[in-house]
């Protein structure tokens, strides 16, 4: 007997595809963001560029991670998409979703420092390093932030959040939760502002020794990473599917397309922060506030319960 | 299924964290490590504990990654291009640890376990909230306390003023 | 899955731990063996909680509890080689016996 609340089997075969049809579609977005002529293709001529490239092997490089580096990157965006509610049902309705997604994003930060690492060459590590620096910045104001989220819904299970935003959404009960989040949803596919790990000034930082399908595989990843990241506030902070005309899988499209326009426009907007003064304004700043936000929220909740 | 499982996870454990003090490259042994870690928190969830599993999967995927730019910032041979052991009293130490897993196998295998009482709560991660913040509240303020006793001191012991000195 | 078998690895890995802990010359290695041993015990407490008083959460606890100690022997322990590495550009245990003998 299928239980209803997951979506069958399948899906989780089909996730893949669908994550991937949503980050064409995203690269299509930035390549229109961009201002590129013919954006329509633009996804299919990278992918082409890059499938036919040489793949580059450098000198006494540590292959076997650096592989390993780029392939966990994809894989653990489609980790963290498994709890990931696709309209009212996720492919794995965890009880402890909301962890289950922080720690497979966290396998991002292995995966970018595994890159760096790998090419045996010191633009790639600074690349790596600086990943890793801005994720010890983010990663803190980010757990905050969606446990909050779980704290007003009393619950980690992701679709108990869901249903508890049934009268009000959380992006207006706890919105600097909801800004702190997007913050580091831009952070931890560093993305943006926050491209530092793969800023030009490193020649390309952690990417730098890419090439070819390695290229396609890490670029992908931290593509699939932001899509996962934007598709992941729907749930959290913005009511998941719910709406009033369209069905609930319509209504997260919306959402998460939404959300994805407003990161997506951040790149173009906002030059890269450097690594070093991102640090003390988010152990200084957001932790506090992302605090000062959770304790509200907490007495909200113990004052109505 | 579930026999399978163990068994594998168990023996990925125990063949990474020998692993770890194996290969040259202290970047491997850092990644070794955590492949071991991976292991148990997977047998740790193999026992029905999802919180706990996912958490120290989280916590050492952080701590490996900090310990990684560790190893590369101190050792001499991060990469291992070089084969290099840097061991002192191999010998003995092989054999303290061999005596103490013949030791504690022993004592696994001989002492009469008492029988199972009672059955798991239908939601663990809450009965271990609860816990934690009812019967076991003593324990959570220890490790509160002990937890900001570490970050004080860890600071204090690395910024470049150190204890002593005026910045440098 | 019996508790033999779980005890039997929680046994292994602390045997590992204890052999890297006491042959490794270098601080960073030796706090790995010391993470290893550590490991063992989170297997160990988890396997009593499960086989022998799933009932209660004290088991749970005592998970956390290792789980902490864990984050704080190694940030103290990183806190501390930084220190050493310092005051004398060395990062070898056979060099930090001030306290021997």
């Amino acid at each position: 007997m299928a239980d209803p609340s997951v979506l069958p089997w399948y899906a989780a075969l089909l996730l893949p595809v669908l994550l991937g049809g949503v980050t064409w579609l995203a690269l299509v977005g930035d390549a229109l963001f961009a201002g590129e002529r013919a954006a329509v293709a633009a996804p299919g001529r990278e992918v082409a560029r890059l499938l036919v490239g040489q793949r580059r092997r450098t000198v006494a490089s540590d292959a076997l991670l650096g592989r390993v580096g780029g392939a966990v990157l994809p894989v653990a965006a489609l980790l963290a998409a498994a709890v990931l509610p696709l309209g009212e049902r996720p492919v794995a309705d965890l009880s402890v979703g909301v962890v289950w997604f922080n720690a497979m994003e966290v396998l991002a930060w292995a995966a970018v420092w595994l890159v760096g690492w790998g090419a045996n060459s010191a633009p790639a590590m600074v690349g790596g390093y600086r990943f890793v620096a801005q994720g010890l910045a983010y990663e803190l104001p980010h757990m905050f932030a969606i446990i909050t989220a779980a704290l007003g819904a009393e619950s980690l299970r992701l679709t108990t959040i869901v249903e508890a935003q049934r009268d009000l959404w959380f992006v207006v009960v706890m919105p600097v939760a909801f800004a702190v989040y997007l913050l580091s949803a831009a952070a931890m596919a560093f993305w943006g502002p926050f491209d530092a790990p793969v800023a030009r000034d490193v020649a390309g930082g952690a990417a730098a020794e890419l090439s070819g399908v390695d290229r396609l595989v890490f670029a992908g990843g931290r593509w699939l990473l932001l899509v996962v990241a934007a598709a992941m506030a729907v749930p959290l902070f913005l009511g998941g599917g719910a709406g009033p005309l369209l069905p609930a899988w319509a209504w997260v499209a919306v959402k998460t397309a939404a959300v994805l326009a407003l990161l997506l426009w951040l790149r173009h907007r906002f030059p890269t922060v450097r690594v070093d003064r991102f640090v003390p304004f988010a152990w200084v700043v957001l932790i506090p506030l992302t605090i000062a936000q959770a304790l509200a929220v907490a007495l909200v909740v113990l004052g109505g319960a | 299924m579930g026999q399978v499982l163990f068994w594998t996870l168990a023996a990925a454990a125990l063949g990474f964290g020998y692993l770890v003090f194996r290969v040259d490259s202290m970047a491997r042994a850092t990644f070794a490590l955590l492949a071991s870690f991976l292991a148990v928190a997977g047998e740790v969830l193999l026992l029905g504990l999802g919180y706990l599993g996912v958490v120290i999967a989280l916590m050492m995927v952080v701590e490996m990654v900090v310990m990684a730019v560790f190893m590369v910032m101190f050792m001499m041979n991060p990469a291992g291009l070089v084969p290099m052991t840097m061991v002192h009293n191999k010998a003995g130490s092989a054999a303290i640890a061999i005596g103490t897993f013949v030791a504690l196998a022993a004592g696994v295998l001989v002492v009469d376990w008492p029988t199972r009482v009672g059955e798991p709560a239908p939601d663990v991660t809450l009965a271990l909230g609860e816990a934690l913040m009812g019967g076991q509240m003593l324990t959570m303020m220890t490790l509160g306390v002990a937890l900001f006793a570490t970050i004080v001191a860890t600071v204090v012991l690395s910024t470049a003023r150190g204890r002593y000195r005026d910045e440098p | 899955m019996t508790l033999e078998a779980f005890l039997l690895l929680a046994a292994g890995l602390f045997a590992i731990g204890l052999y890297g802990a006491l042959s490794q010359q270098s601080i960073v290695m030796l706090m790995m063996g010391l993470e290893l041993m550590l490991n063992g015990v989170i297997v160990a407490a988890a396997a009593f909680w499960y086989f022998v008083s799933p009932a209660g959460s004290d088991g749970q606890v005592l998970v956390v509890v290792v789980i902490t100690a864990m984050a704080i022997e190694m940030a103290v322990g990183f806190a501390v080689v930084t220190a050493i590495y310092r005051a004398r550009q060395v990062d070898m245990t056979d060099d930090a016996a001030d306290l021997k003998g």
